[in-house]
C-alpha cells in the first residue's frame, strides 16, 4: 500500500514537473517577457538592463525554479493583451467552470446510472434500443453541435431558456456563485446538459456493460433462490458491485469535463477558464496560456491521484491482492 | 489485359472472404459505407459539381448576403441559401467537407506515421529510450487530444506573434493543424506498435531473420510491421472520425481553418452569430453534414473493429 502510494506520487510529481517545464517554456521561449513590457521606442540597453534587473539572463535551472517558486503563488505575470494580472483573471473565472464542470458530472451520474440500470434489467425492451441509440449519437456528434442544437430548440425555438451567459451570480467572498438565484440556475441547465452528455452515455453503457456482467455470476442466482425481492438483488447486489468502474470513469472523467468545457463555454459565452483559454490561443497570450496548463495539468494529477486512492479503498480485493503479491 | 484475370482472383478472394461477408450481413454498415463513399465522391468531385469557387474572393458579394435555401422560400440560384459574404452555401459546403477530409486523413497519416515508428523503435530497442518515449506518451495520454492540439495551435500562432516564423497564420492554417492534429494523436498507435512488437520479436522468424544477417530495420518494416498492422488500421478508422470532430471544433473555436478557406466548422462558427436572429441554415446545413460524414465514419469503424478483432468486443 505504501509502495504503492509513493509510485503513485512520484509519477504525479513527474507528470507536473513535465508540465511546469513545457509552461515554462511557452512563457519565456514562444512569448518575449521584454516585449509585452516596453514600447517600441525602448532601446536595446534599456531592453538589456530590464532583463538583467528582471533576471532573464540567470542560467536556466534557476529561472525555472524562480518559474515554479512564482507558479506555486498564483503569479504568471501579466496578460500581452489586457495588461492584468494572470493569476487573478484565472482565479475570477474559475469559480464558473467549476461549477458548470459539477453541475455536468452530477447531471450524468443521475441520469446516466439508472439509465444504465434499466437496460442492463431489460436488455431487450424497445426503451433499452432507444436508449443504446441516443448514445450512439450522444457519443458521435461534437460536443458544440449538440450545444447549436440545444439553442436551437430550448433558447430560440421555445424561448424557455437563455442561450448565453451565466445569469445573475452572487459573490460569496471571492467566489461568484449561480446556484443562488433563478437565472444563474436557469443559464446553467443547457451548458451542463451539453458538456454532460458525453459523460452520460458513457457512464449508461458502462453501468449496462456491467450490470450484464454481475446479473449472470452465482452470487445473484444465490440471491435469488434465496427468495430476495427483486430489487434488493438489483440494487442492493448487482448495482453495489458495478459502482467501482463508474466511480473511476466518474472521476478520471472530470478533468475531461474541465478541459472540454473550452468547448461549451466558447458556445454559450460561459465567462469561465475555458473561453479565457481560447481567447489567449486566438491572440498568443502566453502568459495566460502557461497559467491555464499548469492549472489544467495540476487539477489532473491531483484528481487522478485522489482516483486512485478511492479505488483501493473501496476494493478490498485490491489490496489483499496487492499483499499477495508481495508475499509471493 | 493480364491484370485482369488475377484482378478477378483477388475479387473473388475478398467477395469469400469473412470480412466481406461481416460486411454484407449487417445493413447499417453497409449504409454507412454507401454513404462515406457518396461523401468521398462528391467532395473529389467538388470543382465539377460547385456552383463558385467559394475560396475565390470575387464571388464574395455582398448584395446577394443572407439569401434563404430553396425551403425556406429561397431560390434556386442559391440552393441552401448564402452566408453573411454572399458565399454560396452549397459550393461552401462541398469544399468545406473535402478540407474537413483532407485535413482528417492528412493528420491520422501523420499520427500514424510518428506513431508506428515511437512504437518500433520503442519496442525493439527497449531500455532507456523505451522508457522515456512511453512515459512521454503516458503524460500526454492523461491530456485530451483536443486540448493539446489546442495549445500546439496556440504555441504557432506566439512563434508568428514574435517573428520566430516568417509567416501568417492563415496561409499556413492547413499543416498547422495537421501538424497539431499528428502530435495530438500519436501515442495510441506508439502504444499499440511497441505491444505487438514486443509479442513478435521474439518469436522465430524473427531469431532466424536475424541469424542470416537482416538488418534490424528491415526485420522491424519488412517482417514485425506486417503483423502488427491489423490494430493500427482499427485505430486509424476510429481516429479519423476523432479528427474530423478535433478539426471541425478548432475551427468552431476560430483557431482552425480561417474564413476566407472555411472548413465545416468555420462555416457553423459563421453561422452562429446568427443563430438568434432566426438565419439558421448557415449553421443548420454544414452541422448535418458534419454528422452525417462523423457518424457514418464512426460506425464503419466500429464495423472494422469487430470484424478484424473479435476479441476486442
Amino acid at each position: 500500500m505504501t509502495a504503492f502510494l509513493l509510485r503513485r506520487l512520484f509519477q504525479a510529481a513527474i507528470v507536473m514537473l513535465t508540465v511546469a517545464l513545457i509552461s515554462f517554456v511557452l512563457f519565456n521561449y514562444v512569448g518575449d517577457p521584454i516585449n509585452a513590457m516596453v514600447g517600441q521606442d525602448t532601446s536595446l540597453q534599456d531592453r538589456e538592463k530590464l532583463r538583467q534587473d528582471l533576471g532573464l539572463n540567470d542560467p536556466v535551472p534557476v529561472r525555472f525554479a524562480r518559474f515554479v517558486a512564482n507558479a506555486v503563488q498564483g503569479q504568471f505575470g501579466l496578460s500581452y493583451r489586457t495588461a492584468e494580472p494572470v493569476g487573478r483573471m484565472i482565479i475570477e473565472r474559475l469559480p464558473a467552470t467549476l461549477e458548470l464542470a459539477v453541475v455536468a458530472a452530477l447531471f450524468a451520474l443521475v441520469v446516466g446510472v439508472p439509465m444504465g440500470v434499466y437496460s442492463g434489467l431489460h436488455p431487450r425492451s424497445w426503451f433499452s434500443r432507444v436508449l443504446q441509440a441516443i448514445s450512439l449519437i450522444g457519443i458521435s456528434l461534437p460536443t458544440f453541435l449538440i450545444g447549436i442544437l440545444l439553442i436551437l430548440i430550448f433558447a430560440v425555438g421555445l424561448g424557455v431558456l437563455p442561450s448565453f451567459g451565466r445569469g445573475e451570480s452572487v459573490n460569496l467572498g471571492g467566489w461568484t456563485t449561480g446556484f443562488l438565484t433563478v437565472s444563474g440556475l436557469k443559464a446553467l441547465i443547457l451548458p451542463s446538459i451539453t458538456l454532460g452528455l458525453f459523460q452520460l452515455t458513457l457512464i449508461m453503457r458502462i453501468v449496462r456493460a456491467e450490470m450484464l456482467e454481475v446479473l449472470r455470476t452465482d452470487y445473484i442466482k444465490f440471491a435469488r433462490a434465496r427468495g430476495l425481492r427483486g430489487r434488493a438483488i438489483n440494487f442492493g447486489h448487482a448495482l453495489k458491485n458495478t459502482l467501482v468502474p463508474v466511480i473511476t470513469i466518474t472521476g478520471l472523467q472530470l478533468g475531461q469535463l474541465i478541459a472540454f468545457a473550452i468547448i461549451t463555454e466558447t458556445v454559450f459565452s460561459w465567462p469561465g477558464v475555458g473561453q479565457l483559454f481560447v481567447t489567449s490561443v486566438y491572440s498568443a497570450d502566453m502568459p495566460v496560456m502557461s497559467a491555464y496548463l499548469a492549472l489544467i495539468g495540476f487539477l489532473f494529477v491531483t484528481i487522478n491521484l485522489l482516483v486512485d486512492l478511492l479505488y483501493f479503498a473501496i476494493d478490498p480485493r485490491l489490496r489483499t491482492a496487492q499483499a499477495a503479491t508481495r508475499t509471493a | 489485359m493480364a491484370l485482369g484475370p488475377s484482378f478477378v482472383r483477388a475479387w473473388r478472394d475478398f467477395a469469400s472472404s469473412d470480412v466481406f461477408h461481416s460486411f454484407r450481413s449487417s445493413k447499417v454498415t453497409v449504409a454507412a459505407a454507401i454513404v462515406t463513399a457518396i461523401i468521398f465522391a462528391a467532395c473529389f468531385a467538388a470543382p465539377l459539381i460547385a456552383i463558385q469557387n467559394p475560396y475565390d474572393p470575387a464571388n464574395f458579394d455582398l448584395g446577394v448576403a443572407m439569401r434563404p435555401p430553396v425551403f425556406f422560400g429561397g431560390e434556386w440560384t442559391f440552393p441552401l441559401g448564402t452566408d453573411d459574404q454572399g458565399r454560396d452555401m452549397y459550393s461552401a459546403i462541398l469544399y468545406g467537407t473535402r478540407l474537413s477530409l483532407v485535413v482528417g486523413f492528412a493528420s491520422v497519416l501523420l499520427a500514424m506515421a510518428i506513431g508506428v515508428t515511437i512504437g518500433l523503435v520503442s519496442g525493439y530497442t527497449g531500455g532507456a529510450l523505451d522508457a522515456a518515449l512511453m512515459r512521454t506518451a503516458d503524460v500526454q495520454l492523461t491530456f485530451p487530444a483536443f486540448l493539446i492540439a489546442l495549445t500546439l495551435d496556440g504555441v504557432v500562432r506566439g512563434l508568428i506573434a514574435n517573428k520566430i516564423l516568417p509567416f501568417d497564420h492563415d496561409a499556413i492554417a492547413v499543416p498547422v493543424i495537421v501538424l497539431s492534429l499528428g502530435l495530438a494523436f500519436w501515442p495510441q498507435y506508439a502504444r499499440t506498435v511497441r505491444g505487438a512488437v514486443l509479442v513478435e520479436r521474439t518469436k522465430d522468424y524473427v531469431n532466424a531473420a536475424r541469424i542470416i544477417g537482416v538488418r534490424p530495420w528491415r526485420i522491424l518494416w519488412r517482417h514485425i510491421l506486417p503483423n502488427a498492422m491489423g490494430p493500427v488500421l482499427v485505430i486509424a478508422t476510429i481516429n479519423l472520425a476523432v479528427a474530423i470532430i478535433t478539426e471541425a471544433t478548432l475551427s468552431f473555436l476560430g483557431v482552425g481553418m480561417p474564413k476566407t478557406q472555411p472548413s465545416l466548422g468555420t462555416l457553423i462558427q459563421i453561422g452562429n452569430d446568427y443563430l438568434s436572429s432566426g438565419d439558421l441554415w448557415i449553421t443548420v446545413s454544414p452541422g448535418i453534414m458534419l454528422a452525417v460524414l462523423v457518424l457514418a465514419v464512426n460506425l464503419l469503424g466500429d464495423w472494422l473493429r469487430d470484424a478484424l478483432n473479435p476479441k476486442l468486443r
